[in-house]
C-alpha cells in the first residue's frame, strides 16, 4: 500500500470512531477468534495435553517419519512440475497473441473449482483397476492408483494453477517491451527469458511456489482417493492424521497435525512478508 | 517457421520473440494429461450405466440427501460468511485496533491449514466435551456429528474468500464520496446503503460464489465433524469415496459429474448476476 493511501485511511479511521466502529471491531475479533484462532490453538493443545514426552515420541515414530518423507517427496515432484508449467503457460499467454487464449486461461483456472475428491476420482476412472487404461498399464507392470505415483499426479492436478495464476497477471502488466528490446539486440529467446523475464517475476514466482507448496503439503481429499492409505508406505502427513484419528489415537493424530499447522503458520508469515516487502513486484496480488 | 504455413500464421500473430510453440505445446500437453483427459473420463464414464442407470444413481434417496446437504450447507455457510466477512473486511480496512495486522494475516489461515487438520481441530472443539461443545450443549445445540457441524466446517474454509474479495474494493473506495454524502446531510445508514453497499455488492457476490463453490466440494474439514450418517450428515464428496471403495466407478462418476455440473451452472448464474450489477454500477 502506498504511504498516501495509508495516511488517508488512518485519518479517515480517526474521523470515524463512532459506536459502529466499536461494534464492528468487537464482532470481527469475536468471530475470528471462535472461527479461526480457536481451531488453530486446539491443534497444539490436543497434541501436547498428554505431555511433551508422548508428543515427541508421536512425531518421531517410524510411520510418522515415513509420512513426513513421503509428503516432502510428493511436494518435491509436484511443485517443480507446476513451476515449469506455470512459466511455460505464462510465457505463451502473455508474450504472444493467439486464438483461444481465453479458453486456455479458463482451463488453467479450472482445477480450482473442482472438488478435491473429484480431482482424485478422475485418475481412478483413468488408471484404476477398472479404469480406461488401468488393465493395460497393469500388464505392463505399471501401477498408478494406490501407488505413490497416483498421489503425485493427484497433488499436481490440485496445485496446477497456483504458480501460473501469480505469473500471468504480473507478466501481462509488465508487457513485452523489455523482451522485444533484448531480442532486437540479438539475445536468444532462452537468454531473454533467463536474464530479462525471470528477474522481473522472481518475487511473484516465489509467492506462487509458496502457495503451491502449502497446498501440496496439506492436500487430503484428492490424495485419500488415490492412495492405498497404508501407514509407512502410501500415507502422506494428512492421511497419517486421518488414520491415527480413526484408530482413536487422537494424540498421535494431533501431533502429526501440529507439524502441518506449524508449516502453515510459517507459510502465512512468509506470505505476509512477501506481500508487505514486494507489493509492487506482486501485481497479481489483489491487495495493497 | 510460422511464415511458411499461412494457417499457423493466422493462429498466432508474428512476434520478435521465440519459444511460442514449445511453450504452448508443453502447456497443452500438460493440461491434456492433468485436466482434459481426466475430465473426459468424468464426463463419459457415468453413461456406462445407460441413461436410466445414471438417473437411478442420482435419484436414489441417499444421493439426493448427500447433494442437498453439500449444496445446502455450502449455501448457508456462504451466507454467514458474507455477513461476517463483510464486517471483518470493513474493520480491517477502515479501523485501527490492537492486533489488527495479526488478524489480517490470519484471515488466510484456512487457505494454509490442511483441511484434515482443520477437520480434527473443529471436531475437538465442537464435540460434546470440547470448549464450544460445552457452551452449546446447555442450549440444546448439538454441533458435532450433525449437519450443523458441516456448516461450521464450511464457514471455516469459506471465510477468507469473502474477506479477500471485498477488502481491495473497500481499500479503493474513496472515503471522500462517503464524506460528501455525509456533509450533504445523508444519515450514516443512508450513506452505507446508497454509497457503500452498491460499490461492494459485486465483490460480495464474488466472495459468495468462491466460498459457495469451495464448500460444495469440501471434504477434509467436513468428514471428521460430520459424523457421516447416510441421508443425515453424509456429504456428496464422501458418497463418491464410498462408491469408489465399492469399485462402483460409474456410480461415483455419476455423483461427481452431477456435483460439478450443478456447481458450474450456479457459478454461471452468479457470474451473470455480478456482471449485471457491475453494468448497473457503471451506468449510474
Amino acid at each position: 500500500m502506498s504511504d498516501t493511501a495509508s495516511l488517508e485511511r488512518r485519518s479517515h479511521a480517526a474521523r470515524d470512531p463512532g459506536p459502529m466502529a466499536a461494534v464492528f471491531i468487537v464482532l470481527t475479533i469475536a468471530f475470528m477468534t471462535v472461527a479461526l484462532i480457536l481451531p488453530l490453538l486446539a491443534v497444539f493443545v490436543e497434541a501436547l495435553n498428554k505431555g511433551i514426552g508422548l508428543y515427541l515420541s508421536s512425531i518421531t515414530e517410524s510411520d510418522a517419519l515415513a509420512a513426513v518423507r513421503l509428503t516432502l517427496f510428493v511436494v518435491a515432484i509436484a511443485v517443480p512440475l507446476n513451476i515449469v508449467f506455470g512459466l511455460a503457460a505464462a510465457w505463451a499467454v502473455t508474450k504472444f497473441e493467439f486464438k483461444g487464449k481465453q479458453l486456455l486461461l479458463t482451463l488453467i483456472d479450472l482445477p480450482l473449482s473442482i472438488s478435491p475428491v473429484i480431482s482424485g476420482l478422475v485418475f481412478v476412472l483413468l488408471y484404476g483397476a477398472h479404469g480406461w487404461f488401468g488393465p493395460e498399464l497393469r500388464t505392463l507392470g505399471i501401477q498408478i492408483i494406490f501407488d505413490v505415483s497416483g498421489i503425485v499426479i493427484a497433488t499436481t492436478l490440485v496445485t496446477l494453477p497456483f504458480v501460473a495464476r501469480e505469473l500471468i497477471p504480473l507478466m501481462q502488466a509488465q508487457g513485452k517491451d523489455e523482451e522485444y528490446a533484448a531480442a532486437t539486440l540479438g539475445a536468444s529467446t532462452w537468454r531473454t527469458f533467463l536474464q530479462v523475464t525471470l528477474p522481473n517475476i522472481r518475487w511473484a514466482l516465489l509467492y506462487g511456489v509458496l502457495l503451491c507448496t502449502a497446498r501440496a503439503m496439506g492436500e487430503f481429499g484428492a490424495v485419500s482417493v488415490v492412495s492405498a492409505r497404508v501407514r509407512g508406505e502410501t500415507a502422506t502427513m494428512p492421511l497419517e492424521v486421518e488414520i491415527l484419528y480413526n484408530e482413536y489415537n487422537a494424540t498421535g493424530a494431533f501431533a502429526v497435525a501440529s507439524l502441518l499447522a506449524l508449516f502453515a503458520l510459517v507459510a502465512l508469515i512468509a506470505k505476509t512478508i512477501l506481500e508487505n516487502q514486494f507489493a509492487g513486484d506482486l501485481a497479481a496480488q489483489r491487495r495493497h | 517457421m510460422t511464415a511458411a504455413n499461412p494457417r499457423l500464421r493466422r493462429f498466432v500473430e508474428p512476434s520478435a520473440l521465440g519459444g511460442f510453440w514449445p511453450a504452448l505445446g508443453f502447456t497443452l500437453c500438460y493440461l491434456s494429461f492433468f485436466v482434459l483427459l481426466p475430465l473426459a473420463a468424468l464426463a463419459l464414464r457415468p453413461w456406462e450405466l445407460g441413461f436410466s442407470g445414471v438417473w437411478r444413481v442420482l435419484s436414489a434417496p441417499r444421493t439426493v440427501a448427500a447433494l442437498e446437504l453439500s449444496f445446502g450447507a455450502a449455501f448457508i455457510a456462504a451466507c454467514v460468511n458474507i455477513v461476517f466477512g463483510t464486517i471483518a473486511a470493513w474493520s480491517l480496512v477502515r479501523y485501527e485496533f490492537p492486533g489488527k495486522r495479526i488478524l489480517d494475516a490470519l484471515v488466510d489461515l484456512p487457505f494454509a491449514l490442511p483441511t484434515a487438520v482443520a477437520g480434527i481441530a473443529l471436531t475437538a472443539i465442537y464435540a460434546p466435551h470440547g470448549i464450544m461443545g460445552e457452551l452449546l450443549t446447555p442450549l440444546g445445540i448439538r454441533a458435532a456429528y450433525t449437519p450443523i457441524g458441516v456448516v461450521i466446517a464450511l464457514i471455516f474454509v469459506g471465510f477468507p474468500f469473502v474477506v479477500r474479495s471485498i477488502q481491495p474494493v473497500l481499500e479503493d473506495l474513496d472515503p471522500e464520496v462517503e464524506e460528501a454524502a455525509a456533509t450533504l446531510g445523508a444519515a450514516r445508514w443512508r450513506t452505507l446503503t446508497r454509497v457503500v453497499f452498491p460499490a461492494i455488492a459485486p465483490s460480495v457476490i464474488t466472495g459468495f460464489a468462491l466460498a459457495f463453490a469451495r464448500g460444495i466440494g469440501e471434504y477434509g474439514s467436513v468428514i471428521f465433524i460430520a459424523g457421516n450418517i447416510p441421508q443425515i450428515s453424509e456429504i456428496a464428496p464422501l458418497l463418491i469415496v464410498i462408491r469408489l471403495d465399492e469399485f462402483d466407478y460409474a456410480g461415483a462418476a455419476a455423483v461427481g459429474l452431477a456435483m460439478l455440473s450443478i456447481s458450474f451452472v450456479m457459478l454461471f448464474v452468479l457470474n451473470a448476476l455480478q456482471a449485471g450489477l457491475l453494468r448497473r454500477g457503471a451506468q449510474t
